[in-house]
Formats: C-alpha cells, sequence, structure tokens
C-alpha cells in the first residue's frame, strides 16, 4: 500500500457539459421554491436554457481532448459527438413536455430538474473512461428514469412502468455491476486503457470472459436488446410520452456510447469471439422488434418494438467493426434520435376527449382534420421506414453498406429485407391518417408552440441528415477515430 | 488467512440467491431486497479484489455502490408506496395492464 | 447553346419537383384545383421541350466519355458510397421525352376528364402528378442504381397514391394494397442484387460497371444470382408472369392515371432498366433465356384473359402486361434496342387507347363493353381509337407492325424458337381481342337508354387526336425511312397474316355472329372458365397471402405469445405450484421478464465459458 495520498489535480474542463446541465438541474430546483407558485412554465425554459448553454459548450470544445481524474472521465470527439445528440435529444424533450406535462399530470420542477440529472448521467456515460464512472453514470441516468416514467402519479399504467422499468433496470445493473467486479478481479484495474492492456484481456482470462458477458447484460438491457428487451414496450407505452422519448433517444444512445467504446477499447484483442455474438444478437433483435411491431394496434407500443428493431439495425454496424462500422453506427443514431423524437413528439401533440391518443385507429383520418401535423408525422415515419432522402435512409444505407464491405453480405441482406417488413406497420399508420375516413372525435392537435418548434427541428434534422448527409458523417467519422487508435 | 476463492464462493452464492430470489419472489420489496442481496454480492467480491490486488479501486468502489445502492433504495420504496397507494395491494403479478 | 447538357437536364428534372414543392407547400394553390393544374401542366410542358432539345443533341453524338454528371451524395472514405446526378444519353433522353409528352398531354385530358371533381381533391391529384412526372424522370435519368432504386421506389409510392386517389371506393384502396405490396415483392430482389453487385463490383454507378463489364474486369461470380435479383424487381414493375396479377386490379385508379403510369411509362420502367443495364444481363446468359421465356409466356397468357374480360380498361390491362411480355421477351433474346423502340411506340398508342376509352367511359358511364356501343356516328370518338387499335394489332404502316415485327424477328435471331411461337400466337390474338373490344364498343348497336350525352370535351378530343397523329407519323416515319432489321422475308407477311386473322376473327364473331362467340365460349368452356378466373393465379396470391403472411403474423404474434413467454413460463413453472401454471400463461409481468434478462445473462455466461474452452 503506498501511504501517501497524491491530491490529483482536477481538471473541470473535461466535466464542463455534465456540470451546466447538473447547475441547470439544481437552478431548477431552486427556483422552484420561489414564486410563482401557480405556473412552472418558466422551469421548462431554464431546463431549456441550460441543455442549450450545454450544446454551445460541447460544439466548442470540438477538437480538444480532454482528460480529468485519472482518464476517468474523457471528453474527446467521441464523448462530443454524443454529447450533441444528447443534449439535443433532451432539449427537444424539454421543449415537447412544456405544454404535455402540464396538461397531463401536473407539471413540477422536479420533472424538469430530473430531466436534467438524466441527462447529466447520460453525458457521464458518453465520457466514461472507466469502469466506476460507467457505472455511476448508469445509475444517475436510469434512476432519474425511472421517477421520471411513474410521474403521472394518479394512473396506473405510469405506475406500472416504473416499476417494471425499476425492477428490471436495478436488476440488470446488478449483473452489470457483478461483471465490473470481474473484470477488476482478472485484470486489477476498471480503467478501460488498462483493462485492454492487461495480460487477463489478451489470454481471454476465463474470470474476464465472464465479467464481459455480465457486461453485456447491464448495456443489453439499456439498449433492449432481444432477449434484454422485454421491459421496453410496457414502459414506453406506460411512461409519460415525452419520457418515453427521452428513453428511446438519449438513454439509448447513452448505453451505445459506452456500449462501443467498452467493445472498441477494451474488447481489442476478442474481435472474432464478440463478432459472432453480435451478429445473431443482431439478426434475432431486428427480426423479433419487426414481426412484434407488426401486431401492435398502438402506436407507443409499435414505436417501443420499432426502436428494438433499430438497436438490431445499430448491432449490424458494431458487426461491420472498424471506422466505417463504428462511424455508421454514430449516424444512425443521430437520424435514430432525431426521427423517434420526432414520432414521440407528435404522439405528445395529439389528444382526443382530454385523453392521449394512441391506438392506430385514432389517426384515422388525420390528414384531412390537421394536414401538417399528419404530413409531419408521415415524414418521420418514413424516415424510420428509410424512405429517400431522408435521415434514416442514408443512415440505413451507410449501416448495410460498413456491413458489406465488411464483409457480412447477408447479415446485410437480412437487415434489409427486415426493413422492407417493417415497412407495412409504418405504412399502415399513413393508410390510416390519410386513406380512412376520421373516426368521431379523433386525435386532434393541442396547440404547444414550445412543442410544434421542437417538431419543426426535428423535422429539419431528418430532412437535413438525408439531403446533405455530408458535413454529419464526417463529424461521426471524426468522432471514432479517437477510439480506433 | 481466508483464501481469496472462499470470498468469491460466498460473493457467487450470494448473487445466485439474490437472482433467485427475484425470480421466485413476488412481492416487489422482497424482490428488490434481492437485487440489494446481487449488489452486495458484487461488493463482496470487490473488496476481496482489492485486498488481494493491494489497490484501494476495489474499496473505493464498494463506497460508491453502496452510495447508489442507498439511491435506489429511496427511489425504488417511492415506486413501491405509489403503486401501493393506487391498488392497495403489492405483488407485482397485479402489474399486467400492458402486454403483449 | 443554352447551357450544357446536364444543366438541361436537371432542369427537366426540377421543374416537375419544384411544381410539386408548390403544390405541396401552398395550400391556397392546392385547393384552388384547376390553377393547380395550370401551375403543373406548365411545368411539365416545358420539362418536355427540355427534354426534346437534348434528345436532339443526345441522339446527334456518340458518348465516348462518360454521359453522366454526378454529385457525391453519401460520400465515404475514398469514393463517395452514393452519387445522384444524370446520364444524358440517347436511351435516356429519349425516354424522358416520352415521359414528358404522355404526361403533358394526360395532365391536360384530365383537366376535362376531372371536371366534376371537387377543387381541394383535384390540386392533390396534381401534386401527386408532379410528383409522379419528377420521380419517373429521376428513375429515367439515374446515373446509378442506388438513384434508380430511389426513384424506384418513388414512383411506386405515386402509383399507390394514384391508385388510391378514389380511397373513399374500397376497391381502389384495395387495389392499390395490392399493386404496393406485389411490386414491392418484386423490389425486394431488386434491393438485395444491388447491394450484392456492389458487394461483387464495389460501385453502382452504370458508367463504371458497363465498362468494368467491357474490360472482363467485373467479378463473375455469383453474378447470374444477382442480375436475376435485379430483374426481379422488373418482374414487379413491369408486370411479368407471376407478379403481374396486380396491373389488371390497378385500373380502379383514375383513366387518365392508367394511361399515364399502368400503361405508357412507369410500368415500362422495368424494361427501361433492363435496357439499361443489358451490358451487365449479357453478361449471364442464362439469366436472359429466363427473362425471355418469361416474356413470352406472360405475352400469350395475359392475351388469353383479355379475349375474356368486358370490363375494357381491364382489357387494355391485360394488353399492356402481354406487350411488356413481348418487349421483356426481345430483351431477353438479346435484342434491347427493340425493346426499347417497342415500348416507345408501344407507350404513345397505349396511352392513346387509354385516354379513348376514357371518353367512352365518359359517354356511357361504365366500363363494360357490352353496355357500350352505337358510336358509329361519333368519329371523334372511335377514329383515334381504332387507329391506335390498328396499331397495337400490328397493321401496316403504324408504328406497332414495325416495333413488333422488329421483336419477332430479334427472338427468332436469338434462336429462340419457343417464344418465337408463343409471341406469334400472342400477336394473333391481340389483333382478335382489341377488334372484339372495337366492335362491341364502338360499333355494336347501340343500347337503349344508356348513351346519356353525346358531347365529347373538346380539350379531351383534342388530346386524342395529337396522339393519334403522332402514333400515324410514327408508323410513316419508319415505314419511309426507318432502317430494315434484317428478318426473314416471310415474317413481315407471317406478322401480317397473323393480325389480318384476328381482326377478321373478330369481325366474324362479333359482327357476323359466325361463329357464334357463344357457341365458341361454350366449345372451349374449361379454357373460358380459366381465363374469366385469371387461371387462379390472383386466387393463389390471395391464398399465398392469407395463409403466407397472414400465418407468418399471427404464427410470430403466436410465437411471441405463447412460445418465447411459454419457454419462460414453463421455466419459472418449474419454481411455482403446478396450478399456478395456467395463470401464469398470461403475461405483461415483470416476473417473466426478469426471467429473460436471466436466461439472456445465462446464455452469454455459457457462451463466454465456451469461447474460453
Amino acid at each position: 500500500m503506498t501511504g501517501e495520498i497524491v491530491v490529483p489535480v482536477v481538471g473541470l474542463s473535461a466535466l464542463l457539459p455534465a456540470l451546466v446541465v447538473v447547475g441547470a438541474g439544481g437552478l431548477v430546483l431552486l427556483l422552484d421554491l420561489l414564486p410563482p407558485r401557480a405556473s412552472k412554465a418558466h422551469l421548462g425554459t431554464v431546463a431549456l436554457a441550460g441543455l442549450v448553454a450545454a450544446l454551445l459548450v460541447t460544439v466548442s470544445r470540438w477538437g480538444t481532448d480532454d482528460r480529468a481524474f485519472r482518464d476517468m472521465v474523457l471528453l474527446d470527439n467521441y464523448a462530443l459527438f454524443f454529447d450533441v445528440v444528447i443534449c439535443y435529444a433532451a432539449a427537444l424533450v424539454v421543449m415537447l413536455s412544456m405544454d404535455y406535462v402540464g396538461r397531463e399530470g401536473g407539471e413540477s420542477g422536479e420533472y424538469y430538474a430530473l430531466v436534467l440529472f438524466s441527462t447529466t448521467g447520460m453525458l457521464l456515460l458518453a465520457s466514461a473512461g472507466d469502469l466506476i464512472v460507467v457505472f455511476l453514470a448508469l445509475e444517475l441516468m436510469s434512476l432519474s428514469l425511472y421517477v421520471l416514467a411513474g410521474f403521472f402519479k394518479t394512473r396506473l399504467v405510469s405506475g406500472e412502468a416504473s416499476m417494471k422499468y425499476f425492477l428490471l433496470g436495478a436488476f440488470a445493473s446488478s449483473f452489470l455491476l457483478y461483471g465490473i467486479a470481474m473484470l477488476y478481479g482478472a485484470t486489477g484495474s476498471t480503467n478501460l486503457d488498462r483493462i485492454a492492456g492487461s495480460p487477463a484481456a489478451r489470454d481471454g482470462d476465463p474470470l474476464y470472459l465472464v465479467g464481459l458477458a455480465l457486461l453485456l447484460v447491464g448495456f443489453g438491457f439499456k439498449i433492449s436488446t432481444v432477449p434484454f428487451h422485454m421491459w421496453a414496450p410496457d414502459v414506453y407505452e406506460g411512461a409519460p410520452t415525452s419520457v418515453t422519448a427521452l428513453i428511446a433517444t438519449g438513454s439509448k444512445a447513452a448505453a451505445f456510447a459506452a456500449l462501443i467504446r467498452v467493445l472498441v477499447v477494451a474488447l481489442r484483442g476478442l474481435q472474432p469471439d464478440w463478432t459472432a455474438l453480435l451478429w445473431s444478437l443482431a439478426v434475432v433483435t431486428m427480426t423479433l422488434g419487426n414481426l412484434a411491431a407488426l401486431a401492435q394496434s398502438n402506436l407507443k407500443r409499435m414505436l417501443a418494438y420499432s426502436s428494438i428493431a433499430h438497436v438490431g439495425y445499430m448491432l449490424v454496424g458494431l458487426v461491420a467493426g472498424g471506422a466505417s462500422g463504428a462511424g455508421a453506427v454514430l449516424f444512425y443514431l443521430l437520424a435514430y434520435t432525431f426521427t423517434t423524437i420526432g414520432a414521440f413528439g407528435v404522439l405528445a401533440l395529439c389528444q382526443r376527449a382530454g385523453e392521449e391518443a394512441v391506438e392506430v385507429s385514432e389517426y384515422a383520418g388525420l390528414a384531412r382534420r390537421n394536414p401538417v401535423l399528419a404530413a409531419t408525422l408521415a415524414l418521420f415515419l418514413l424516415s424510420l421506414i428509410g424512405i429517400p432522402p431522408l435521415a434514416g435512409f442514408v443512415a440505413k444505407f451507410y449501416l448495410f453498406g460498413a456491413a458489406v464491405r465488411g464483409g457480412h453480405v447477408w447479415l446485410a441482406v437480412i437487415a434489409v429485407l427486415n426493413s422492407a417488413v417493417a415497412a407495412y406497420y409504418y405504412l399502415r399508420v399513413l393508410v390510416y391518417m390519410y386513406m380512412r375516413e376520421p373516426e368521431a372525435g379523433g386525435a386532434g392537435y393541442v396547440p404547444s408552440f414550445a412543442g410544434g418548434l421542437a417538431l419543426a427541428i426535428a423535422l429539419i434534422g431528418v430532412v437535413a441528415l438525408g439531403v446533405m448527409p455530408a458535413p454529419f458523417a464526417d463529424l461521426a467519422q471524426g468522432a471514432v477515430t479517437p477510439l480506433l487508435r | 488467512m481466508v483464501p481469496e476463492s472462499y470470498y468469491l464462493g460466498l460473493s457467487a452464492t450470494l448473487f445466485s440467491i439474490g437472482v433467485v430470489g427475484v425470480i421466485v419472489r413476488r412481492n416487489p420489496l422482497v424482490m428488490f431486497m434481492s437485487i440489494e442481496l446481487m449488489l452486495n454480492a458484487a461488493n463482496l467480491a470487490l473488496v476481496a479484489f482489492g485486498h488481494r490486488l493491494g489497490s484501494p479501486d476495489g474499496q473505493v468502489l464498494v463506497f460508491f455502490v453502496m452510495a447508489v445502492a442507498a439511491a435506489e433504495v429511496a427511489v425504488g420504496l417511492a415506486i413501491i408506496v405509489t403503486i401501493f397507494r393506487l391498488r392497495r395491494r403489492l405483488s407485482v403479478d397485479d402489474l399486467n395492464l400492458m402486454r403483449w | 447553346m443554352l447551357t450544357g447538357s446536364p444543366t438541361l437536364a436537371l432542369v427537366v428534372l426540377g421543374l416537375p419537383a419544384a411544381s410539386f414543392l408548390a403544390l405541396a407547400l401552398l395550400r391556397p394553390l392546392r385547393r384552388a384545383g384547376r390553377l393547380a393544374g395550370g401551375v403543373s401542366i406548365t411545368a411539365i410542358g416545358a420539362a418536355f421541350g427540355a427534354a426534346c432539345l437534348l434528345w436532339l443533341r443526345a441522339t446527334s453524338r456518340a458518348p465516348l466519355t462518360s454521359p453522366s454528371t454526378s454529385w457525391a451524395w453519401i460520400p465515404a472514405d475514398g469514393e463517395p458510397m452514393a452519387t445522384v446526378g444524370v446520364m444524358v444519353d440517347e436511351l435516356s433522353m429519349t425516354m424522358a421525352v416520352l415521359v414528358t409528352l404522355v404526361s403533358f398531354l394526360v395532365q391536360l385530358y384530365s383537366l376535362a376528364y376531372l371536371v366534376d371533381e371537387p377543387a381541394p381533391s383535384l390540386g392533390r391529384y396534381y401534386a401527386y402528378h408532379s410528383l409522379f412526372a419528377f420521380s419517373m424522370l429521376g428513375l429515367v435519368l439515374a446515373p446509378s442504381f442506388v438513384q434508380m432504386f430511389v426513384f424506384w421506389e418513388l414512383v411506386g409510392l405515386c402509383s399507390y397514391l394514384l391508385i388510391g386517389f378514389w380511397y373513399d371506393r374500397p376497391a381502389a384502396a384495395r387495389a392499390a394494397a395490392k399493386a404496393f405490396w406485389i411490386t414491392k415483392l418484386g423490389d425486394l430482389g431488386f434491393v438485395a442484387g444491388i447491394v450484392m453487385l456492389w458487394a461483387s463490383a464495389g460501385t453502382f454507378d452504370f458508367w463504371t460497371l458497363f465498362g468494368q463489364a467491357a474490360g472482363g474486369t467485373l467479378p463473375t461470380e455469383g453474378l447470374a444470382t444477382i442480375m436475376f435479383l435485379i430483374y426481379l424487381g422488373a418482374v414487379g414493375k413491369s408486370a411479368q408472369f407471376p407478379l403481374h396479377i396486380w396491373l389488371p386490379d390497378a385500373m380502379e385508379g383514375p383513366t387518365p392515371v392508367s394511361a399515364l403510369i399502368h400503361a405508357a411509362t412507369m410500368v415500362t420502367a422495368g424494361v427501361f432498366m433492363v435496357t439499361r443495364a443489358f451490358p451487365l444481363f449479357g453478361l449471364v446468359p442464362d439469366v436472359l433465356v429466363l427473362v425471355a421465356w418469361v416474356g413470352a409466356f406472360t405475352a400469350l397468357l395475359a392475351a388469353s384473359m383479355a379475349c375474356v374480360e368486358s370490363d375494357i380498361k381491364r382489357v387494355l390491362a391485360y394488353s399492356t402486361v402481354s406487350q411488356l411480355g413481348y418487349m421483356m421477351a426481345a430483351a431477353g433474346a438479346g435484342a434491347p434496342g427493340e425493346a426499347f423502340a417497342h415500348l416507345v411506340t408501344h407507350g404513345v398508342f397505349k396511352a392513346l387507347l387509354f385516354l379513348g376509352a376514357g371518353v367512352v367511359i365518359h359517354l356511357f358511364h361504365t366500363n363494360d363493353v357490352f353496355r357500350m356501343g352505337g358510336l358509329t356516328g361519333l368519329p371523334a370518338v372511335w377514329v383515334p381509337f381504332v387507329l391506335a387499335t390498328l396499331a397495337l394489332a400490328g397493321i401496316w404502316p403504324l408504328p406497332g407492325f414495325f416495333t413488333k415485327e422488329a421483336i419477332l424477328a430479334g427472338v427468332l435471331e436469338g434462336g429462340f424458337v419457343g417464344p418465337f411461337v408463343l409471341l406469334a400466337a400472342g400477336a394473333f390474338l391481340t389483333a382478335f381481342y382489341m377488334f372484339r373490344v372495337v366492335f362491341l364498343a364502338f360499333f355494336a348497336p347501340a343500347h337503349g337508354g344508356h348513351h346519356g350525352h353525346h358531347h365529347v370535351p373538346t380539350l379531351m378530343a383534342a388530346v386524342c387526336w395529337t396522339l393519334a397523329g403522332l402514333t400515324v407519323a410514327l408508323g410513316l416515319r419508319t415505314a419511309l425511312v426507318g432502317e430494315h432489321h434484317p428478318a426473314p422475308a416471310w415474317l413481315p407477311w407471317l406478322s401480317l397474316a397473323l393480325a389480318l386473322g384476328g381482326v377478321g376473327l373478330a369481325w366474324s364473331m362479333y359482327r357476323r355472329g359466325v361463329p357464334d362467340p357463344a357457341v365458341v365460349a361454350a366449345a372451349l368452356r374449361p379454357l373460358e372458365w380459366m381465363a374469366r378466373r385469371r387461371y387462379g393465379l390472383d386466387g393463389l396470391f390471395a391464398a399465398a397471402y392469407r395463409w403466407g403472411l397472414l400465418a407468418l403474423a399471427s404464427l410470430v404474434g403466436w410465437v411471441d405469445r405463447y412460445v418465447v413467454d411459454g419457454v419462460l413460463n414453463v421455466l419459472s413453472a418449474w419454481t411455482l405450484q403446478g396450478g399456478d401454471r395456467l395463470r401464469r400463461l398470461q403475461t405483461g409481468l415483470a416476473q417473466d421478464y426478469v426471467y429473460g434478462v436471466a436466461l439472456g445473462a445465462l446464455c452469454l455466461l455459457v457462451l463466454a465459458r465456451w469461447a474460453w474452452s
């Protein structure tokens, strides 16, 4: 044992985006105590300001390679790319929430504070260079999301979603932690770089492999791969729609960030082993997600299965490996985030007779009642199908292209066939909106300035990513290079 | 001196008991306690490894885990209480409003 | 020189796109109806002018360098993965002229045809039309497989929207969905083929691929599979057996739409694609043999079905399927030029046939040929239609005669005797079923009370006469200055004799009643019965769909409900009392999900152990 305690030089700059967001969260909690008591709308604005500030900080730090706490927190381009995705997702969610939460279940300061705290967790997860930080950030993110999922306290479905999410999430986290313990025991370190360099990693020590398997359970749960996906449909359905959007995008992106870092950095030596594993995971996940989505009539649930399928597609990129594969996954996450937030956003802005409209049949004839909203949802769904020239198409193209280049032609073909099957359930919504007579008292738009603005931003993103993908693709490629050194 | 493998064996046993508890029990409180048992199994393993390696990382991580577990307890109990208020019963089998 | 060719090609492409965007985004404009139509027609008219200009230029020079201009769309390290651009050569420009011309005339015609349509829905109609024109031109001008596929899907979407234009009619909505799914089936092959081609050749670009094919550097391993898959796309889009069943149902759309999309342009996209990619198809003779046989078989099959159909539009639809079969057979026999020539002339006179049929439908408010008749006194109605019929039947000196003869010659020259016989029989039937329609719909005695107003809108008549003039001009041009294909001397006479024989039989049966159609039908009862039921193919597909796809969906649902959860439940049942088992079949329970996680963890652990040992 070394006797002296070395006081480390703390460079907080690597934590800056997370600090801004957590600061905004604290500010929201403080302001919540002050008048005006009746309206909490201003708190949403504060939260939004915090997220925009974090976004600006992130953008301004592009290209710097910052490290803190003995490489526990890394703010490289890779983390910054994810920070942008996460901050965007969180900001859009806050904008969507401003009217939605007040309308559905009582707005309060805690809601925005929790959104910001979970965002902090996501940002840290993206920068984690050490398994301790992975665990802490994952828990920070998850604990906030458990509460948010049950935020509509008077609704049984919300409580049920929260409970399922919590029990299963905690269960999966304890696997993750046990895995971390095993990895620590096998390699003597929790730092990703040092783990990768240890003899145990090179020799494939059994303890090491067990640790990795357990780690994958934890990550598999967060990104909802089969068979760890079962919570997702229930939670997506029961949670407030704005929270669902955050779970589906931000938390997934953050978990992917950590997963890719772990796979690429710490598992470099074991590439062939986990490629076979990921190959089968990808196929099973996308196929099950798509086929199960075919049978859904609840839109939130359908989107939940669809998001499972999209995770399957992203795993295709991980199988492909290399800079092009990882870059394609990053690009896909960006496109997926914009599109999914948009789709859930439209659901959040629609209601029927004071209730949330979530059944497909409630959207019958929406094009007649509100053509703009119908066209918006249609564009998001078309992007999810992968119809050019929208974001989803280009993203799929990159992903499957990377798989083909990596020599996984069959995987690409399976993925293409899968996305063809997926077209069916998305198009069914379009058919309802455009080709069915409106039901009496079908879903209608609830006017919301912030919500409308969020949809507009998401829509611009979806179109811009599809029409001129080059700059974004360059960013994604640039983001993965620090990993592959 | 107790060998490290004993600690690991105990830890694995605790973890398994935890997993089985979560799977078998119907009361969310008990399921939750089982999850805590799993976390503590991990803690035990961490301490044992830290001791062998002579590095403080393991022990430090244990403190973090304890803090996280405490936070988890707070959140978990709050959720359970909310459900109980609406349901007046406490069994995960009642939580089946949403399915397939 | 106005501008460079690529720029002008972009103008051709951009005009309908601009018109679509204007109609889609400017709600008041769209809801103005006829004004929206004016915008769309002006745009497509201007595009037609530009396309003509380009066509004149493109035919005058032989492409030595790459005729395509493209910009990186999806970049990657090294070469861009996908490009967008335009390919200006004779093939694409001829097709572009055809597309813009027919689009222009059909849009003009629609103004009169859809006069009773409410203004907002008329605006929607023209928005779809502009989108279609843009998509089709994008497909035609595509310099790479990716762009072609992108627009290929877009025209499919337009077709879906326009077939289902009257979506409050259940039949129209059903037909739209059917068309979409059947063609989608072929598209699956198409996209898989493109991906695999890219995997082996490393590019999507036509010019590069042709260079590789000519230079022998294209990897030939698996090329036959790839080209077969790509051909599947054409099977769906160009309604080849067995995916032809969507086209007759697509007639639920407005008649001008049928003329444009389901006769002249979109359905020919498959033939166009095969022609475009012929340097690649040429490397795989096995696939070409298949293309030829399927094409010839489709031609005869569809012709026989047309003989028993009483819905005038469906007769024309089967005739389109049949003619597409001719084109494909020619392409398969190694004569893509002949196929393309037939595509162009067929586009003109088939559009005329549909528009002429539209006039008759407009007069009688029915599609049933047996309830029409008595139009001898209205030459404005029957003269253009009969001209187009003669062209389709292949009577000298109309264009159908020359192009069909060229196809027959090409097929024979390629050594395909079997397909040649099928096609020759088809030629006889073509003349027969077309003149059956002519005699029944136009020259049969009038049925009392059915002909409401005997007024043909001037615009509709003008469009029909224009197309008729064009048909005659095309024919005369070929007759006077056209190059003659090296064919056996007896072939033109055979071709003419078959056509005249068909006309004669139709005349005798439906004008003279010798032999009586009913007697013939009775004599050929099994055949007629089968043809009427479309040889059971629709039923087969419906059954395949119902039992296949729906069974798959329910199987998956069942598997998801009972097997996946069932496995978990069986596992959980071990730890529970046996009496609990039934209750456990329900899910939505957190516990079952816990099982999922635990099971997954177990699998991973086993795998980790296995990977180690």
